[in-house]
């Protein structure tokens, strides 16, 4: 599923080489729930970026679903994002002059699908995360955990073998955060492929397996024991 | 095929979601539009009332004219056609149909009831009513008979009758020409000014008349207009004409033609390849503003694709390619300024036709449809070429910069 080998990524930075990711061996199988943990700096947001194929390695592969990209053009990963990955952000990243249904099609538009078809899976999508009488309402005309939960709907109208969330809950209440990590739990029992990154060990605690990033090196790797409600 | 539909709606949107900024970007490009609408309706309403002021004389109309230049103006020693040059035409070409000597009268001023006028009177033949294409609105032309007879009678513009204040139907009427008495048998069809000149004021009598009461004609010039008999002849008659009148006029070999063979077209083309410059001239200045507008255009797709950085990551992160960014960016370039040209045709087409009403007597502004469809082209042009710097500068975006851009 997820296999990386001996990845590393160097960041040019003026005059200095930034070391961001000194060294990382990781194998995600289908179905996990994984939290990607770690303080600021420590190269799990790289690494995030790398798993999402929004970035390459400066060294070793990647090998997503038995393909390696870490050799792929530009051209390929935006077709590898559109098919492959769907992704949740702290600060939702919504389109914000479109309406939560237009939000949801929009990765199918890179699929050149037939416009009816996009608006019924993405109206599909959004019921599945119970949006379903907010349709045509726009980003600034929805609550924070609306608009967390349009963010997961796009996020897997293309059915992607991975959802990636970078801190999705950063923005929310903890009321509405629990919201959240509900539907994440709920698709992780229907079979979704969850990789989290977060640095709040209560939404690390929702997972099955807890990766721990630092200076660039896995330094801890383990399945939570017991899984919170 | 999709694409460009997606992109299309995409463009609009986002246009739409600025409409201020979008026309105020369009501006230059309207203006820009607008203008060379306005200029080139106005030259080509003129250019072409004054071809179909020149239609009646078709392009196998050819005009004998004797030539000077300034030395013989500034000598006295000016050359003019004689009878002999007419009768070379009429007996002595083949190929020629129609002759048609115009002699120009200065007979003096003409008289009704009092009222004094001083037209252009005109010695002509029956053959002028065809070989000019004048025509008569009331009574006839002059006539055969009227040469051989050498009657005195007249054929007047309207200008002529109106002035003078003669009836309505003025055939029968007697007119003071000089110190001679003409009835008057027909009035010409309104033709209308040229260049400010009305082409009304005129007085036809037949030739024969003109000859005899100008005597000697050196104070009289005269033209012959004649038509050939086929077209595709014209330069051979023209040829053979030029040969005949030499031996005519007795021009020794070397010697410089004291004459000229005009095509009666000849001036509407002069004058309409002036006006295609003028309008080239004016459309190439007016084409400078449409830089202008598209470098407004490039510079503020410039601000819109900094302002949208996020949006750009975003949809890179959902699947867009460099391809699909270029292209929305492009098709929103093209389309405002697109519309900047589409309101600039209409408002010039407006501006056009005020500017035609404004000024008396002028012929109403026309805009050929390929003017249009190339001012619409071009102003899309002028948006794709400026925005391609903008919309690769979106399209080379790098993902997770663009997303993290506050």
């Amino acid at each position: 599923m997820i296999e990386l080998k001996g990845i590393v990524k160097r960041y040019v930075l003026g005059d200095e080489t930034v070391l961001a990711l000194a060294g990382i061996d990781l194998f995600v199988a289908r179905n996990e729930y994984v939290a990607l943990i770690g303080p600021s700096g420590s190269g799990k947001s790289t690494l995030m970026n790398l798993i999402g194929c929004l970035d390459s390695p400066s060294e070793g592969q990647y090998i997503l679903n038995g393909r390696d990209t870490s050799a792929l053009s530009e051209q390929e990963l935006a077709v590898v994002r559109n098919r492959e990955i769907g992704f949740v952000f702290q600060s939702f990243h919504l389109l914000p002059r479109q309406s939560a249904l237009q939000n949801v099609m929009q990765p199918l538009v890179y699929r050149r699908m037939s416009p009816s078809e996009r608006r019924d899976r993405a109206a599909q999508a959004l019921r599945n995360v119970g949006l379903s009488d907010r349709l045509d309402h726009r980003p600034n005309q929805l609550s924070g955990g609306q608009r967390q939960r349009v963010a997961v709907a796009r996020a897997l109208v293309g059915e992607p073998s991975i959802l990636l969330a970078d801190e999705p809950t950063g923005n929310l209440d903890s009321r509405t955060s629990s919201e959240i990590m509900g539907l994440f739990d709920a698709l992780h029992a229907l079979g979704q492929t969850v990789v989290l990154v977060t640095h709040e060990p209560d939404i690390a605690a929702h997972c099955q397996r807890t990766i721990r990033v630092f200076d660039g090196l896995i330094v801890e790797d383990h399945p939570n024991p017991a899984r919170a409600a | 095929m999709n694409v460009f539909a997606e992109a299309f709606s995409a463009a609009l949107a986002s246009l739409n979601a600025h409409r201020l900024r979008s026309f105020l970007t369009t501006l230059g490009i309207l203006i820009g539009t607008m203008a060379v609408i306005a200029v080139v309706s106005v030259l080509q309403g003129f250019s072409d009332s004054i071809s179909n002021q020149f239609s009646d004389l078709g392009s196998n109309t050819l005009t004998l004219a004797a030539k000077n230049d300034q030395d013989n103006f500034r000598t006295g020693q000016i050359n003019r056609l004689t009878f002999e040059d007419v009768d070379a035409l009429r007996y002595k070409i083949s190929g020629i149909e129609r002759v048609a000597p115009i002699l120009r009268a200065p007979l003096g001023a003409t008289l009704y009831k009092g009222r004094a006028v001083a037209p252009q009177i005109q010695g002509a033949t029956e053959e002028a009513q065809d070989v000019l294409g004048v025509d008569t609105s009331i009574g006839r032309f002059l006539t055969a008979s009227d040469e051989k007879n050498s009657r005195r009678v007249a054929v007047i513009g309207t200008d002529v009758n109106d002035q003078l204040r003669m009836p309505r139907d003025p055939v029968g009427e007697f007119l003071l020409i000089g110190r001679e008495w003409f009835r008057v048998v027909g009035l010409l069809e309104k033709r209308g000014e040229i260049f400010g000149f009305s082409q009304d004021n005129r007085i036809f009598i037949p030739f024969s008349v003109a000859r005899s009461l100008t005597g000697t004609f050196e104070r009289s010039s005269m033209e012959v207009s004649f038509t050939v008999t086929n077209l595709t002849e014209v330069n051979q008659v023209r040829e053979r004409t030029e040969r005949t009148i030499r031996a005519t006029r007795k021009l020794l070999p070397g010697k410089a033609n004291d004459f000229e063979i005009k095509a009666a077209d000849s001036f509407v083309r002069q004058f309409n390849s002036i006006t295609a410059t003028a309008t080239a001239v004016l459309a190439g200045i007016v084409g400078i503003s449409l830089l202008v507008g598209g470098i407004g255009i490039m510079n503020i797709m410039l601000v819109s694709v900094t302002e949208r950085t996020r949006e750009i990551g975003i949809l890179k992160a959902l699947g867009a390619t460099r391809r699909d960014i270029l292209i929305q960016f492009l098709l929103e370039a093209a389309l405002l300024s697109l519309l900047g040209g589409l309101i600039g045709i209409v408002l010039g087409l407006l501006a056009g036709m005020g500017i035609a009403s404004l000024i008396p007597n002028f012929p109403p502004a026309h805009v050929p449809i390929w003017v249009m469809i190339a001012a619409a082209g071009f102003s899309a042009m002028v948006g794709v070429v400026f925005g391609i710097a903008p919309a690769s500068k979106a399209a080379a975006l790098d993902p997770i910069e663009a997303l993290r851009y506050e």
